[in-house]
């Protein structure tokens, strides 16, 4: 089952550790959510799965993050070709301002160090991904003109879909949902059960309602420490460790 | 919209009596500044009467300037401050625009703070130390090494033609491009570093690399407020004056070499002002001051305008690929 393996991850922030010895093992085609307080290294946790934690200056990492039997961080190994294979969404949908929506969605397919497309190539997968996100029909009138104007549900699906784009083995999302309303937010969630068929999706969620409808399997992370991983069933109903139980509960983390 | 209203109409009875006189505060001080310039403006005007009533448009196109006879024509001076101008911006550009992506994109952190802080020192230095190092050691070294360099491999241009001097268009253009470098530079790199994080963390997390961020998410943010500072770099470059004195030979010629002497707007008024005894030779000086005046304000006026088309026009991005 492919996927990501986590080893004794350990993650600093100049002098700070913020991740300690996290062992885990996220299934592929599988929705694992990751919960905890704010400020517990959850979005940490995602950005060392795609090599981005490292950009940050004094940021460093230790530990095994192996991805289909490549240990991402192995000497020798190009972090770019790792954030490739490991999509990203954010938790505001950062679009490209001056780029019109086929740029946004067709950028990643320009960048250099991939085959070039011709036109027709990239025209079809940036169709597809906007298909796939269901944008398609909403916004195949206005292809080449800004994205101002869409909702901010649409924005983040766009978002979605500049990542698909480059067909990515494992999507990370962190707090997706958070600057959406609800309706945008199920939206979104609809999008994960269907992309899960073909992917290997992470979902850091402050909403545990959110966590229990999508996820399979659910991370509890309290300071910087894996407190808790199961099924998500598992996790909610029948927490082995207190401090997960109060924090489902609402009764203090 | 209707619910966009209403929240309006909730908040009105909420607004701090403090906010109306902040406004009234603020649209007064723009308008006072409005005024200013007017004023300023028609001042030079009424002082320049007699040079326009004489030459009017003639003025701007005659070559001849002769106090003596009491003929003037300022087209030497216009032509070598915009000449100097655009050359000393061509020269300025990649290197300001290169400083500023290294300091704010790709420099490591320590080194950022060093070089930050001696290009902020550069711009504050005063204009006639320029001059005195231009005049000193650039001028020579150009009249030595640069300038034979030049002329041997591109002399077949009209540009690289003729006697050479050390001092003259090129020297001017050099120290111009000096001058407003730091300057461009300085604001380039915080406008620079002032594009969200969350774009840059968008382009990296598809796999970019750092000069691809910097291509394709940070620079097309950033064009407006770049334009911005070349235009103030614009600005310093019309209106410079010790430095450019002391380098480009004062001589009213207009020549295609970029070797010869020649004269500025701003030059012709400081060596001459002092010296000028018939009113029209006076009027003449500040006609030229007029001219300077509106050339300014018309360079800043197609910056705004391009600013503007820039931000309308929104779609034509640098990512010629898609
Ligand atoms: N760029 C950074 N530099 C220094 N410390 C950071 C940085 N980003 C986050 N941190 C710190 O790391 C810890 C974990 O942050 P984060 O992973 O963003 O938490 P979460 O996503 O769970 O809310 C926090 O204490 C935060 O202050
Ligand atoms: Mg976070």
């Amino acid at each position: 089952m492919a996927g990501i393996q986590v080893e004794a991850l350990h993650a600093w922030y100049g002098r700070d550790l913020i991740l300690k010895q996290v062992d885990l093992v996220f299934p592929g085609k599988a929705i694992t959510a990751v919960i905890g307080p704010s400020g517990c290294g959850k979005s940490t946790l995602l950005r060392c799965l795609n090599r981005m934690h490292e950009l940050v200056p004094g940021a460093r990492v230790a530990g095994r993050v192996v991805l289909n039997e490549t240990d991402i961080y192995h000497y020798g190994v190009n972090p770019v070709e790792i954030r490739r294979r490991v999509g990203m969404v954010f938790q505001n949908p950062n679009i490209f301002p001056t780029m019109t929506i086929f740029q946004n969605v067709g950028v990643g397919l320009a960048l250099a160090g991939r085959q070039r497309y011709r036109h027709r190539q990239l025209e079809t997968r940036v169709v597809k991904s906007l298909q796939q996100v269901g944008l398609w029909e909403e916004v195949k009138d206005r292809l080449h003109r800004t994205a101002t104007g869409l909702s901010a549900g649409q924005l983040q699906r766009l978002c979605i879909a500049r990542t698909l784009a480059v067909e990515p083995e494992v999507l990370l999302m962190d707090e997706p949902c958070s600057a959406l309303d609800p309706i945008a937010a199920i939206r979104i969630e609809e999008l994960m059960r269907e992309l899960k068929a073909s992917y290997t999706i992470i979902l850091v969620t402050h909403n545990m309602q959110q966590a229990a409808r999508v996820a399979d399997f659910t991370a509890f992370i309290s300071r910087g420490e894996l407190i808790e991983y199961g099924s998500t069933p598992e996790v909610f109903l029948r927490p082995r460790d207190l401090r997960t139980e109060r924090y489902i509960t609402g009764t203090g983390g | 919209m209707a619910v966009k209203q209403q929240r309006q109409k909730m908040r009105r009875p909420c607004i701090d009596p403090g906010d109306g006189v902040l406004q009234g505060l603020a649209i007064l001080s723009a308008l006072g500044l409005l005024l200013l310039v007017f004023l300023i403006g028609l001042q030079i005007w009424r002082a320049a009467g007699p040079s326009l009533t004489r030459f009017g448009w003639s003025f701007i196109f005659s070559r001849t300037w002769d106090p003596v006879a009491g003929v003037f024509g300022a087209l030497p001076y216009i032509y070598g401050t915009l000449i100097t101008t655009l050359l000393g911006l061509i020269l300025a550009a990649p290197l300001s625009l290169g400083a500023a992506i290294f300091l704010a994109e790709l420099a490591p952190r320590p080194l950022r703070t060093v070089l930050g802080f001696l290009v902020d020192m550069l711009a504050a230095i005063p204009s006639i130390v320029y001059g005195l190092w231009g005049n000193f050691v650039l001028a020579p070294w150009l009249l030595r090494f640069l300038e034979p360099w030049l002329g041997q491999h591109f002399g077949w241009l009209p540009l690289f033609q003729g006697p050479m001097y050390g001092t003259g268009i090129l020297a001017a253009a050099i120290i111009l491009a000096i001058m407003i470098s730091p300057l461009v530079t300085a604001i380039s790199r915080e406008v620079l570093a002032l594009v969200p994080t969350g774009q840059r963390e968008a382009l990296q997390a598809l796999g970019a690399t750092p000069w691809e961020v910097v291509r394709v998410a940070v620079l097309p943010s950033a064009r407006t407020g770049i334009i911005g500072a070349f235009t103030l770099g614009l600005g310093k470059a019309l209106g410079e004056t010790m430095a450019v004195t002391l380098v480009i030979g004062n001589r009213p010629e207009i020549s295609w070499s970029l070797f010869a002497p020649a004269h500025t707007m701003t030059s012709v008024i400081i060596n001459e002002f002092a010296e000028a005894i018939t009113s029209l030779h006076v009027a003449a000086l500040i006609h030229i001051a007029l001219l300077l005046f509106l050339v300014t304000l018309l360079v800043n006026i197609l910056a705004r305008l391009l600013i503007y088309r820039m931000e309308r026009g929104g779609k034509d991005g640098m990512m010629h690929e898609l």
